[in-house]
């Protein structure tokens, strides 16, 4: 398992892709901390990119990576070497890639402008998400490409995958809470959130960002809730789940997947 | 003849121009207060040594000076009133009042005064009382550089650090009020300046105003009250450099205007409230030059608002800038800076070509189902905002900033 998570981080750590996206966070953070009128602007800003980007950048690479490397995979499963340790190998070189991309390029700028500007708590929340949703999305992204031979249907589906949870859910999220508006539904609001993890790290920097406009009746709740140390391992559990059922799915996929 | 009858009689008019001084301690000759106020005659001093003296239900009824010493307490042990002024040219300094007890049936405090003119309560201490100075149709008045300092937990059972019913022409000056139910609390006052006050962690508001015309509030700080400011039924009020701060809370404002007319609100600092102002039934008032920073909302105007102008103000990283409840507005809102701008100024004369809407769908959402708060900065609410800002719908289509700042003014 070690050397194909060796050899698979080093392959993206080297390629254009890794390059590209690293030099992508380090000019656009570097440059709204830099540009930005007020701190918490840059924060908000910040939190949108990060929020947008990284699942994206996660599905879309991880798709491309694991489509261009079918062939050396089924030469590799050909040897003597366990199925799972291959995938978990894939996996963790992935994520780990481009959690290394997002720590440069976001990391950088921040400790040595945002630590000027005092922001440096909210800026590492914004990062911590950026991680998650990293390991969350090149999950799921290896699980679309094994469960998908034609690449253009992978890449719909990863594509979709992205817009659900950005977008889509959000509306539906909102529909629902119009609709059943005559109901108590401080509890649903709040297993609504903690499901989408998108959803999940933006409310996590909204309680450092908004703090005031949190303080109204139900707001207090939110906060009261994913303030506490309850709360607090409610959404890492959430995380962790959706980190590790993509896994689950895909050793189950791949142990039975006839190459 | 007559030379030595002329002397004698300025010696004898200074002799009594010139006040007696009495002295009150534990060891004295008077040992207490009401002996004290009893035996002294019109403009004498009472000079009060250091010690606890038990005192409940002091009338004074001619114009004395009352000076503590440090260290000089009068402690009503959870009794009655401690000081109450029937006269004129009273002055109270330096002295610690404490242990009035609450009552629901009368507003006793440490000091209150009936019917009287040109008293000076200054320096004073008062702890743990209902009330801490009580003005019940007074005038001329000065209450500086006290510290107010109560133990309310409740709104029914506390009462307020200063209040003033039926006053006129007062000063309330450089005093610090905690913890009680109003910080200062203004009944039918008119004519008065409040200046330099301290006033925080009050139950119910700060600084609290009832039918009280032409007022004035300067340089005030209001920090963690259940509500900062609120102004209530009155006219021609004029608010200047105030801080209003941290006021959090479900009903929380950093000031309050109801059902008042007329008043300038003019380089405050509005940080952190839940709402910075919150305006109900006000009109033609002046809001200029403020700035509001990282508040909920800054402004919630509602529909019964008319006539106000809202000119040359900062609106800094507020999670909402305006909110208002009706499709239509009548206030005029010009030549503010608004953070979240984000136009062009081509002619470069400080102002945005394209007109700013401080108000944002979003609010109308979050006003209709408050949980929706959890989708705020979220993309696909980004997306609907943005779809409004090309045709508004909903938000009302003339509150509207023409001539947005590109840059702040503080």
């Amino acid at each position: 398992m070690l050397s194909v998570f060796k050899y698979c981080l080093f392959d993206l750590l080297r390629s254009r892709w890794s390059i590209v996206y690293t030099l992508f966070y380090l000019l656009s953070s570097a440059s709204l901390l830099y540009f930005s009128n007020s701190a918490t602007n840059a924060v908000a800003s910040l939190m949108n990119i990060v929020l947008f980007i990284t699942p994206l950048v996660s599905l879309l690479l991880g798709v491309i990576y694991f489509y261009q490397n079918r062939d050396f995979a089924e030469l590799l499963l050909a040897q003597p070497i366990r199925r799972s340790q291959y995938f978990y190998g894939n996996y963790f070189g992935l994520s780990l890639s481009l959690v290394i991309n997002l720590l440069v390029g976001f990391g950088l700028p921040m400790l040595f402008i945002g630590n000027g500007l005092q922001i440096l708590q909210e800026l590492s929340i914004v990062l911590l998400a950026g991680v998650m949703l990293t390991l969350i999305f090149s999950a799921l992204a290896l699980l679309i490409t094994l469960r998908n031979e034609n690449r253009v249907l992978g890449f719909g589906y990863a594509i979709v995958v992205w817009l659900f949870f950005a977008v889509i859910y959000d509306g539906l999220f909102l529909i629902l809470l119009l609709w059943f508006n005559d109901y108590p539904l401080e509890k649903f609001a709040m297993i609504g959130t903690v499901l989408n993890p998108m959803d999940l790290s933006r409310v996590m920097i909204l309680l450092k960002l908004d703090l005031s406009a949190l303080m109204g009746f139900t707001g207090a709740s939110f906060r009261q809730f994913f303030g506490s140390t309850a709360g607090f391992f409610v959404s890492l559990s959430s995380a962790l789940i959706w980190i590790t059922l993509p896994l689950y799915l895909l050793i189950r996929k791949g142990n039975t997947k006839d190459f | 003849m007559m030379r030595p009858l002329i002397t004698s009689f300025f010696l004898l008019l200074l002799t009594s121009l010139y006040a007696k001084e009495i002295q009150l301690c534990k060891s004295c000759k008077v040992k207490t207060l009401s002996e004290a106020v009893s035996s002294a005659s019109p403009h004498d001093i009472i000079r009060v040594k250091k010690g606890i003296y038990p005192t409940v239900g002091v009338e004074i009824t001619k114009p004395l000076s009352l000076i503590g010493e440090e260290g000089a307490v009068l402690d009503a042990e959870g009794g009655a009133e401690i000081i109450t002024i029937h006269s004129d040219s009273v002055e109270i300094s330096g002295l610690t009042l404490r242990n009035v007890a609450t009552s629901y049936i009368k507003d006793w405090a440490a000091i209150s005064t009936d019917r009287v003119k040109y008293c000076k309560i200054q320096n004073n201490k008062i702890e743990n009382s209902f009330f801490g100075v009580y003005f019940r149709k007074s005038s001329n008045c000065e209450i500086s550089n006290n510290v107010i300092i109560g133990e309310a937990v409740k709104e029914m059972s506390s009462g307020n650090a200063i209040q003033l019913w039926y006053c006129d022409s007062m000063l309330i000056e450089n005093n610090i009020v905690r913890k009680h139910r109003d910080g200062i609390y203004f009944e039918f006052v008119k004519n008065s300046i409040i200046r330099d006050n301290y006033s925080e962690g009050n139950v119910r508001y700060g600084l609290h105003f009832m039918f009280s015309d032409r007022n004035r509030y300067l340089a005030n700080t209001f920090e963690n009250n259940g509500s900062g400011v609120a102004v209530m039924y009155g006219k021609e009020i004029e608010m200047d450099n105030n801080t209003f701060i941290n006021n959090w809370g479900p009903a929380s404002f950093g000031l309050l205007l109801k059902e008042i007319t007329d008043g300038k609100i003019t380089s405050n600092k509005f940080k952190k409230n839940t709402t910075g102002i919150f305006g109900e039934g006000a009109s033609r008032m002046i809001i200029k030059n403020n700035r509001f920073e990282s508040n909920g909302w800054a402004m919630k105007v509602l529909s019964s608002c008319v006539d106000n102008v809202v000119s040359d103000n900062d609106f800094v990283s507020n999670s909402f800038s305006v909110f208002t409840n009706s499709p239509r507005n009548y206030n005029e809102f010009k030549r503010n800076y608004w953070s979240e701008y984000n136009g062009y100024d081509l002619d470069h004369d400080g102002f945005g070509d394209i007109p700013h809407r401080p108000v944002s769908l979003f609010t109308y959402i979050v006003e209709q189902c408050e949980p929706t708060l959890l989708l705020m900065r979220s993309n696909f609410i980004g997306l609907l905002e943005l779809a409004e800002k090309a045709a508004p719908s909903l938000t009302p289509e003339n509150l509207v900033d023409k001539q947005p700042r590109m840059k702040p003014l503080w």
